[in-house]
């Protein structure tokens, strides 16, 4: 029975709108200090705008589902799902077999996307159950649950295949004669969506590949986000969100929506590391899936957005923040001290640290509230 | 029907009975001595070098066993796993670090090197508990990502650090420490063979042995103590301990120094008895393992005692030493450290997930 401070702009408008121009530029902050680190960078490096612009095209194009694939989790109150390291290994579950039944082009990337499907469905089913077992605990759930799935991807693609698991294409395995290679060649479906229509621009000189398809499946990806936001479902989980209690008082049922949540999530982080995939033409067996989360929770959070609240735009601004920081920061590192492995550890650190202090926020005011 | 409900009576309280022991010894904990056993046998049956692997077992329980000593305090004071251990293994790392650039061996380094880490670790670990005052409910995601946060930040600062010391940096460039230093005839073993002795063939780990047992005691007598009952009666109900005057704000940051004081102490002994001091990302994900040594001992988020750390120590860390030796003669490729990750990120999260813990 908390009263609601009333807002009455008419009796003090000007505290009111101080308030909302510090509200603004809180918002802003992360974001701002984002771009001036990301710009002082590109100066000291001397990277021009072509460049980067080369980069991204194709780094935006690689990660923006992975990111836009945690929105709803946050939507339903969940917070940030470090799970969708689950949903990554459907996808890579699917290239794996397209691959090895030589199916390539975007007949084997469509077909990869639906063997994905259902067991992305499946993993997230099993996500959303230990979601739901371990209330007010779910990242750190998450995040552990992402590391037992990669025991037991392991535990699959490192001794079953190939001896338990028949598996005819000896190329495809280590010389012991089980287990997959470190690496899979994903040439078959290399660019398949991202050339479905080709498109280029010349840029420094060189044609750049422009992934027209690819940016229009983000586009619909996005499109269905604001549009599941608005269905009586997204209304339910917005409802969860804000109040899990009260949302159970009025009826809804919220286990199940967490579920729903989270299998939505895991879903669209399967189709975004096949995006990830077919683009970047090759799978690090083991090594893929490793850091998808946690590189796809920070980009988020550059942007401004927190732990319980995030929308499309915020997702779409974050990924290019954080994917031009990557392209700069070993290249500043190098210009700055020589030194290019320093730029790699810091912007490991950046990711680590935007988390740590969003988390650290989010539980403050939670705290204060 | 009075006579013959008795034993029917007699033995559903026998089925109760064995109900009740299998859940205080718990079905994952019961699954994984069985897991060890077999391991034992295999090893036994294929005629294995028993003796060898019995002595790296009690080599890997005396130098880990600090560590996941260092989680008793944190799940004592309320504030459950703590995945934020890297940031008292930074501390003693530094410790290792300062002493070895300045050329001290050794049981002067290994002191000095102990003494700066624990002394680094006091302010890191009040930082520590202030932030997880701020951030109660989320204590371990804030401690797992204040972890790697720190662990990063300071790949940075051991590549822009100035030590000189031309045996810890890298030869060519001439500056930034290398990934792992080594201590060899500096201070290496020197705990593990202080009074170490054979039985038939099994060495014994001595010196690192006694130093966890007298760790173990004094953390027990420290929460005998008037200090040590306060922070435990803070976690158990903290509007109670207010009433008597305990302030829970301020025994959860003195369990966070402690277990952060007693990590960085862990971290040197460790490295003593490995011979080598590893930075960079190696610290990175070694709460893990910690932590899932504590939970296989039979702790929960809320609850441990010194009996879980001995026992999920000394199982946990047997499997570990076991496991690559026998799997290897049963399978081709590093099976053990895909077993380490189901066995103990699986634990993690059965501990994480339990009904009765919430």
């Amino acid at each position: 029975m908390s009263t609601v401070p009333a807002r009455s702009p008419a009796t003090h408008p000007p505290t009111s709108a101080a308030r909302r121009a510090r509200a603004l530029l809180g918002r802003a902050a992360v974001p701002l200090l984002f771009l001036l680190l990301c710009v002082s960078g590109a100066l000291v490096a001397h990277i021009g705008p072509e460049f980067l612009l080369r980069e991204m095209l194709s780094r935006f194009a690689r990660n923006a589902v992975l990111v836009v694939s945690l929105l709803i989790p946050v939507l339903a109150g969940l917070g940030l799902n470090f799970g969708i390291v689950v949903g990554a290994m459907a996808g890579q579950i699917g290239a794996i077999l397209v691959t090895y039944w030589r199916i390539g082009g975007i007949a084997g990337f469509a077909l990869a996307c639906a063997i994905a499907a259902p067991l992305a469905v499946v993993f997230g089913i099993g996500t959303g159950w230990l979601f739901n077992r371990s209330k007010s605990r779910e990242m750190v759930t998450g995040l552990v649950a992402g590391f037992f799935a990669n025991g037991l991807y392991q535990l699959l693609f490192l001794f079953a295949v190939g001896s338990l698991i028949p598996w005819h294409d000896p190329s495809m395995l280590l010389p012991q004669g089980f287990g997959l290679r470190n690496t899979v060649d994903l040439w078959r479906i290399q660019y398949a969506l991202d050339d479905l229509i080709k498109v280029h621009v010349v840029l420094e000189g060189s044609p750049v590949r422009v992934p027209l398809v690819t940016f229009l499946f983000i586009g619909l990806v996005c499109a269905f986000n604001l549009f599941f936001q608005r269905t009586r479902l997204g209304q339910q989980l917005r409802a969860m969100g804000q109040d899990p209690h009260v949302a159970a008082t009025a009826g809804i049922d919220v286990d199940r929506n967490r579920v729903i949540a989270t299998v939505l999530s895991t879903l669209f982080a399967a189709w975004g590391q096949l995006f990830f995939l077919q683009n970047l033409g090759t799978l690090n067996t083991y090594s893929s899936h490793d850091q998808t989360g946690m590189f796809s929770v920070a980009a988020l959070l550059v942007s401004g957005a927190t732990v319980s609240r995030a929308t499309v735009w915020q997702a779409l601004l974050g990924t290019l923040l954080f994917h031009t920081l990557f392209v700069v920061s070993p290249l500043a590192g190098k210009a700055l001290l020589g030194d290019a492995q320093i730029g790699e550890y810091f912007r490991v650190f950046v990711a680590y640290a935007v988390i740590t202090v969003a988390l650290v926020l989010h539980a403050w005011q939670g705290r204060r509230r | 029907m009075a006579e013959r409900a008795a034993p029917a009576g007699e033995r559903r309280g026998a089925a109760t009975a064995a109900r009740e022991a299998l859940r205080e010894i718990g079905i994952p904990r019961l699954l994984i001595a069985l897991f060890l056993l077999t391991l034992f046998a295999v090893a036994f049956a294929t005629h294995m070098d028993m003796a060898a692997l019995i002595t790296d077992c009690i080599l890997r329980i005396a130098r880990n066993g600090l560590l996941v000593l260092a989680l008793l305090p944190a799940i004592q004071g309320g504030l459950g796993l703590n995945f934020g251990l890297p940031v008292g293994i930074i501390c003693g790392l530094l410790g290792c670090v300062i002493t070895l650039n300045a050329a001290i061996g050794g049981w002067a380094g290994f002191g000095l090197s102990a003494a700066i880490g624990m002394a680094l670790a006091v302010p890191a670990g009040l930082g520590y508990g202030w932030l997880l005052n701020r951030t109660r409910g989320q204590e371990m995601m804030v401690g797992t990502y204040l972890g790697f946060a720190v662990v990063s930040g300071m790949s940075i600062f051991w590549i822009l650090a100035p030590f000189t010391n031309p045996a810890l940096v890298w030869a060519i460039s001439g500056r930034g420490l290398r990934t792992t230093l080594t201590l060899t005839g500096i201070w290496d073993k020197l705990l593990d063979n202080l009074g170490g002795f054979h039985i038939g063939r099994v060495g014994i780990p001595t010196g690192t042995l006694a130093l966890f047992a007298l760790a173990c005691l004094l953390v027990a007598l420290f929460f005998k103590s008037r200090a040590g009952l306060s922070i435990s009666a803070a976690r158990s109900n903290p509007r109670f301990a207010l009433a008597a005057g305990i302030l829970d704000e301020r025994t959860r940051v003195q369990a966070t120094v402690m277990s952060t004081v007693i990590a960085a102490l862990g971290i040197v002994v460790f490295c003593q008895s490995y011979g080598f001091v590893q930075l960079y990302t190696a610290p990175l994900l070694m709460a893990f393992p910690t932590v899932a040594c504590l939970l296989i001992g039979g702790a929960s988020v809320s609850r441990a005692t010194l009996a879980h750390v001995v026992i999920g120590t000394v199982l946990f860390q047997s499997i570990l030493t076991v496991a690559l030796p026998v799997t290897s003669q049963v399978v081709q490729g590093d099976f053990s450290e895909t077993a380490r990750l189901i066995i103990q990120n699986g634990m993690i999260l059965y501990a994480l997930t339990r009904k009765s813990d919430r």
